[in-house]
């Protein structure tokens, strides 16, 4: 029983910080967790720490590769407004004066 | 880097003092605070707005992680172009941090204080950012040391903050309201769990105030920072101006809400609106019969370098800090030198100020009854007219009216992007910038070139390069005793055309 880090990890360490077993390691191009260490948090806390703190949707799983915290569900962003700001990407940042 | 060297009239430098009668006519944010504040931060940048042209700060990127989501902001984004907290483009470890702070200090001398701002909350990653200080304080004991924080985990740490020499903290406070911040921060993590809506904010709430408490307990500057947010906060924010000053927070920083669609933060996504700049210079007013306001924050990244207003992060990225070759004890004799003379210059500008005004006033027979005037400055630093029209990257507005002179905020003419031509909508340089002077009526500059001259004239802001080196109050104050004279004041305000 463990949970898994995803590529859409910004490794911020929020999470490493929080877990309660130290299974959470500093990694690139993300970070990791380590399976032997990782007990889901049972025992320790009613929620699992680091899908608690983690601040980014779909990057916290469980073994079976489902995100922990699904697209929409920390941001209130709804998810059919994502995937257009993937495609927008990074470069083009316009001006708006006051809006 | 050089700084400008400042002519002061003799006359002008003898005067000041507040048996003048120049003295607390607008202009001094700051005039009402203690001596013992006002000696405090008078050669902090980000406090105190005549130091600003004239001192360095810099952050350091220690402390990636938050506890808490705001809706104004997104940890994925990092475009190299942009510029707003939040956004970093290397994360360095305390002892990298170290390294840099030392460069930086060494390289640009006027820097004096050094803040820990994020990209994250410094105070959720209180090895990381703990580590830093302790280590600058032992090896740079004479660079200001400061931390900016949503506030959630204070009350754990205002004792070690009290013990590491900082005395400066800012916490940003959108809301005393819970239902309020519900409508900001959508989670905040919390007693191990993951708090939502009016829980969220109300925890956070909680812990704000009582850290502000403990802060002002402990004989450490608190500075407010708050982001207005049309419909959201915008009326809220001057009980929030209330309560902090009432519990001794010395200054608050009203922004403005960042939110564009391409950050991706939930309110950039949904289309919130970011205020004008006149709705949040009328907010600031309302704000400031509570208490004092800044107004020159440039809202920068959580890894800026330079004077504020500018970035100079790009020169001292760690590959190029790991192979200078520095002398750090010569480098802090030179920084206490600059500071010395900064602070001489500082004090001249001050009193020429006070002169300025107490002509002004002197002369108010020239303009009583007339309508203030805001009026833009491109300057480059030591509180001048002193730059050319197309070198501005941002103006600094004033306005002038019967009473003096007082300074209103910045306009960014590239707003948080600094990418190239290739790197916006097609808008020119130009037309932004004289979107971003709407409300002006004229621009004071060193130099301009015929093309934009002719353009802002139509966009009816009156171009003026006649004042090139004089203090900025002065040629504020000059232009508005020649539109007074012209006959311009005695009707309102043409209307302009927006670009």
């Amino acid at each position: 029983m463990a949970l898994h880090i995803s590529e859409f990890c910004i490794a911020c360490d929020a999470c490493r910080q929080v877990c309660p077993n130290d299974a959470i390691a500093e990694d690139r191009p993300w970070y990791l967790i380590d399976a032997d260490k990782c007990t889901e948090c049972s025992g320790d806390h009613p929620e699992a720490q680091c899908a608690s703190i983690c601040p980014v949707e779909g990057a916290i799983c469980d073994e079976l590769g489902v995100p922990l915290n699904p697209p929409g569900s920390l941001t209130g962003i709804p998810p059919e407004l994502l995937p257009r700001l993937a495609a927008t990407g990074g470069g083009s940042v316009t001006t708006g004066g006051g809006a | 880097m050089d700084l400008p060297v400042i002519p002061i009239p003799p006359a002008a430098a003898a005067g000041g003092g507040c048996s003048s009668k120049g003295c607390g006519t607008g202009g001094d944010h700051l005039a009402g605070l203690p001596d013992a504040i006002r000696r405090k931060i008078q050669d902090h940048p980000c406090y105190s707005e005549d130091a600003h042209h004239y001192f360095a700060r810099m952050h350091v990127a220690v402390a990636p992680a938050c506890n808490i989501q705001c809706n104004y902001c997104n940890r994925k984004f990092d475009c190299s172009n942009e510029s707003r907290p939040g956004v970093v483009s290397e994360l360095l470890s305390p002892d990298q941090a170290v390294r840099k702070v030392l460069a930086v200090a060494a390289e640009i001398p006027q820097m004096t204080v050094l803040g820990i701002a994020g990209p994250g909350d410094p105070l959720a990653n209180p090895e990381r950012t703990f580590a830093t200080f302790r280590m600058l304080s032992g090896k740079a004991p004479d660079i200001k040391l400061c931390v900016s924080t949503n506030g959630l985990r204070l009350p754990e740490f205002a004792d070690e903050i009290a013990q590491h020499n900082i005395d400066h903290v800012t916490i940003t406070i959108n809301c005393v309201d819970p239902d309020v911040g519900a409508r900001i921060y959508p989670w905040v993590y919390w007693n191990h769990r993951r708090l939502r809506g009016r829980d969220a904010a109300a925890v956070l709430i909680e812990n704000q105030q009582k850290g502000l408490e403990m802060l002002i307990e402990r004989g450490i500057l608190v500075k407010v920072n708050s982001v207005m947010i049309p419909g959201i906060n915008d009326r809220h924010l001057q009980e929030v101006s209330k309560v902090v000053k009432a519990k001794g927070a010395f200054l608050h920083n009203v922004m403005p809400l960042i939110a564009e669609a391409e950050h991706g933060t939930y309110f950039g996504v949904m289309g919130q609106a970011s205020p004008t700049a006149e709705e949040l210079q009328a907010l600031q007013d309302e704000c400031a019969g509570d208490m004092a306001m800044m107004r020159h924050c440039r809202q920068c990244r959580a890894d800026a370098v330079g004077l504020l207003g500018e970035d100079r992060g790009a020169e001292f990225a760690m590959d190029k800090v790991d192979v200078m070759d520095i002398d750090y004890a010569a480098a802090m004799e030179k920084r206490a030198r600059v500071r010395e003379d900064l602070l001489g210059k500082l004090d001249a500008a001050r009193g020429a100020k006070q002169a300025v005004r107490a002509a002004h006033e002197d002369a108010q027979a020239e303009t009583a009854g007339l309508r203030p005037v805001l009026m833009a400055v491109a300057t480059s630093g030591g509180g001048l007219v002193n730059q050319h029209f197309g070198h501005a990257r941002e103006f600094l507005v004033y306005e002038a009216s019967p009473e003096g002179v007082r300074f209103i905020g910045h306009r960014k003419t590239d707003l948080y992007c600094s990418g190239d031509e290739t790197c916006g909508d097609g808008e020119s340089v130009l037309d932004r910038t004289i979107a971003a002077l709407a409300g002006c009526e004229a621009v004071l500059c060193s130099r301009i070139g015929f093309e934009p001259w002719g353009a802002l004239e139509a966009a009816g802001v009156a171009p003026n390069g006649e004042h090139a080196m004089e203090t900025i109050d002065e040629a504020v104050l000059a232009v508005y005793r020649e539109m007074a004279a012209a006959g311009k004041l005695a009707i309102p305000a043409p209307l302009q055309k927006r670009a």
